[in-house]
Formats: C-alpha cells, structure tokens, sequence
C-alpha cells in the first residue's frame, strides 16, 4: 500500500491491483474514518476526500493503515440478476475475438460470477470484474457517438451496463431492460461496488 | 403560496448551484456544487440562508431577473455592472428587475434570495451537474424559480467589504499531486514558474491553460483514478487542466499537482485570456501525506 498526496483535502491509496482494491474498499466502507465525504475506488486505488474541519490528512492516513482489509469482498455484497437480450451488434465480432463462437460468449458471460469494482465514466456505470477471469476484449477502434441505455458491454477485463444513452468504446453484445440507473428509485444506482451481479439470459 | 422569480435573460450561463452531492463519488457521482464557495457563502450569509442554500451562479453577468412576489436578494463574486447593490442585501419588490451587466473583473456571480431557490433536489442537492447532465436544468429565458420560506434568523449584516476578483495575474500555490514523479523535478520546476494562460474552452469542469506544454518523464498508461477539484490532470498535449466543480469523478491523465482547495475559490473568478501561476508550496519530495 502506498499514500499518495493528493492536495489539502484527499488521499490517494494505490494498491497492487483490482482484488486489494475491493477488500480496501469493503472494509473503509464498512466504517468510514470520521471526517471522511466521499471514498472513491477505482482500478488501483482508493481516492478519500476529507472535510478538513473535521479531521486531517494524516489521521485519515493513520486510520487507512490500521485498517484491515476484507479478503472476503468478492463474496459477501448483495446479489443481483440482469436479464439480458444477448443480441448486441457486436456479439458475433467480439466472440470471434475471444476465440469462441456467440453461444460460447453467451455463456461465459451468464456463468461467471461478476462484482461491481468501482464506478465511474458517467452516474451508475459499473465496472464489473469476475474473479479469476482474465478477458482482455479490445475497444472498438472508433467510439460509437451514441450507445442506447441498457446495452451490455465489454472492455479490457470488465464488463458493463450503460446508464443511459452516451457514447461509447466498449463491445455491445447484449441489452438488458432493468434501468440501472434511475433517480426514482432508492438507491438510484443499482451498480454500487461490492455489488455482486448475474447475467441471465432472457 | 410559492414565490417566484421569473427569468427574463439568463446571460451566458446561469445554474442553480447548493454546496452539490458529496458522499456519492463512488457510484460514479461527482460533488458538482459552486464553483466558488466563499463568494457563494457570502450571497447566502447576506440575506440570512444556511451555508446550503441553494443559489444562482451567473456567467460572466447578462442575468435578467423579474420578482413576481417581494425577495431579499444579494450578490457576491464578480461585481457585475448594475444599479443593484453588490455584497449587501437589498429587497427586490414585486414587478421590479434585477439586471446584471458584465463585471469589470471576475467571471462568476451568486444570486442569493432570502430562502433559497426551491426548485426539486436531485440526489440530494439541488446543483446542475453540466458533465454528468444531473440535476436541474440550465436557466433558460421564461422559467420560473420558486422561492423557499426562510429557515434562518434575518441577515444582520448590511454590507460586506470584500475585495472584487482582481483583473490581472492571479497566482496560487500548488501541492505536488499523486503522479508529480511522471513529470520529474524539472516538470514541477517548470509548473511553478512558467506562466499560464486560461483559455476560452474553460467550463465548470474546468480551467483549461494554455503556455509551454509540460513534458513527462515516463511514458505509459495511467489506469482511471479518482480525484477532487483543484487537481491540475495533464493530458497528453502536456497543457494542464484545473478541475472545478463538476470535473469527472476519475480521470486517466496523471495528476501533477494540486491546488489548495481553498484557493480554488480564487481559480473559479479566472476568465479567459487571464494569467495564472503557480507557487510550489513545498518540494517535490516533501509531498507526502504526513503533514
């Protein structure tokens, strides 16, 4: 673990990859350090904004220290089920790209097991990793201008759900129906990290 | 029964702006809010509000504004042109107007009205999130504002003397930030004592500056990490970025410094063409978090 100075009012953690990321994560979470507005995981690291009224940087960094990661991250955060239409423009290219065909894709993706490891891109993106697994699906070499909300997608190791419309880099290979971004509901992201999450065909 | 404030004329850029939606970061939620806090407080200290009301933040003034019922109002930030008084709360009666004209200095003036702007919170915070699109909408011409009942004791001050955002060179410390060691000390050198000039493609997100680019030490990829206003990103064209208020909630450029955050403030008053610079406030190797 290292501390990384990051202005007057945060600290930046930097770990050795996505797993200690989550355990960080969980455990800091769990008990957020007192004076602490906003704890921000990300691909290596952990961001934590401080309010400097209330607390200093360097107790934040005390606190950080002492605590305990939670090994057990990947396994204990409430499961969720997306129905998904496997129908994306960019199944049938991206399971060439995997060396399988797009049933073989299909199921990988509803078989694995998926955690949300941090957020991110725009409100209720998740970025979601399985454990063990060791995708790598290249981008699409020019971003489309506009990915319809709901659109399953991968990149890199990760997997996604896009929030709403935007645009977009990653392989679309499915569309699920549940808005997994929505202000009227509570919580309105339904990708919070930690989330544990299954694809179901639909 | 709700009082209003229609807009007539929102000028270049008018939001409603409280002090955002800290605490939700991690769902890929950024704090948005003022850009400039201590002018914001003040507008709201003026006439009486808590720290968290919610204000307008006018754009490099143009806001035209008609009482449809008796408000207090006062601004603070830029001074903008205008026979209403500025830092000092004054009543604007019903069918009269308020019209800011372009400040001499400065670019962003609160709006503060005795009880807030009541429009609908959005994940708790009634700021317009212009990056992530949360939030309510830009003020356009013909919306109505309504008004909230004050929850506060009356104002008690008159007239607040503070100085106007200066019009020349502003300069600001800077601390190393988390990825200063990809730019070497010639790059933290180089911040430090080149001048910078904020450019017109500056928002909310952030100030863009343009001057000599800064030149990194290693090459490679930054995976995505989260950072908070005040962080100075550089991408690739090797042109720093000053994210304000709404900047992305993570960023994949390295970040080589940051300002302090109370002087943030200060950065957010910058208008284009204006010179920044920079002060290193300690060493590069003495950036450790233990202070």
């Amino acid at each position: 673990m290292r501390l990384l100075p990051s202005g007057s009012s945060a600290l930046l953690v930097e770990l050795d990859g996505l797993d200690d990321v989550l355990a960080l994560y969980a455990a800091l979470a769990a008990a957020p350090p007192e004076g602490v507005l906003d704890i921000v995981p990300a691909a290596r690291t952990v961001l934590l904004v401080v309010d400097p009224g209330r607390t200093t940087l360097a107790e934040v960094a005390d606190t950080v220290r002492r605590t305990s990661p939670r090994a057990d991250a990947r396994s204990t955060g409430e499961v969720i089920e997306l129905p998904v239409h496997y129908d994306g423009a960019d199944l049938a290219e991206c399971a060439e790209l995997l060396g399988t065909d797009p049933d073989g894709l299909v199921r990988r993706h509803a078989d694995a097991e998926w955690t949300v490891a941090f957020c991110g891109f725009a409100p209720g993106f998740g970025y979601l990793t399985q454990s063990g697994g060791s995708w790598d699906v290249p981008r699409r070499p020019t971003p489309r201008t506009k990915v319809p909300p709901g659109s399953v997608a991968l990149a890199g190791e990760f997997s996604g759900v896009y929030p709403r419309e935007s645009p977009g880099g990653w392989q679309l290979i499915g569309r699920t129906d549940v808005a997994v971004f929505d202000l009227d509901r509570e919580p309105a992201a339904l990708l919070r990290p930690g989330v544990r999450v299954r694809f179901v065909p639909a | 029964m709700t009082r209003l404030l229609t807009v007539l004329a929102p000028g270049p850029l008018t939001t409603v702006q409280d002090l955002g939606r800290p605490g939700q970061a991690a769902l890929g939620i950024g704090r948005s809010g003022v850009c400039d806090r201590s002018s914001a407080a003040l507008a709201n200290r003026l006439v009486g509000n808590p720290p968290d009301a919610a204000l307008l933040e006018v754009t490099f003034g143009g806001l035209v504004l008609r009482a449809e019922d008796d408000v207090l109002l006062a601004t603070a930030g830029a001074r903008c042109a205008g026979p209403f008084p500025h830092a000092a709360p004054a009543p604007l009666r019903r069918g009269q107007e308020l019209r800011l004209g372009v400040p001499a200095t400065g670019l962003r003036t609160y709006v503060a009205v005795r009880g807030g702007i009541a429009v609908p919170p959005v994940l708790g915070s009634r700021s317009t999130d212009v990056l992530a699109g949360l939030g309510p909408d830009v003020v356009a011409a013909g919306h109505q504002l309504p008004v909230g009942e004050p929850t506060a004791p009356p104002p008690t001050l008159d007239v607040a003397p503070v100085a106007d955002p200066p019009g020349d060179d502003v300069t600001v410390p800077v601390l190393p930030g988390p990825r200063a060691d990809w730019f070497g000390e010639a790059g933290w050198a180089a911040l430090a004592t080149r001048p910078w000039t904020v450019t017109s493609e500056s928002n909310r997100v952030g100030l863009r500056l343009d001057g000599e680019p800064l030149q990194r030490v290693r090459e490679g990829e930054l995976p995505s990490e989260g950072m908070v206003r005040g962080a100075l990103q550089v991408p690739p064209s090797g042109l720093p970025v000053l994210f304000l208020a709404d900047h992305p909630v993570t960023g994949g450029y390295p970040v080589i410094g940051y300002v302090v955050d109370a002087d943030v403030d200060r950065c957010a008053q910058l208008r284009p063409g204006q010179p920044l610079r920079f002060r290193a406030s300690s060493r590069l190797d003495a950036g450790a978090p233990s202070r």
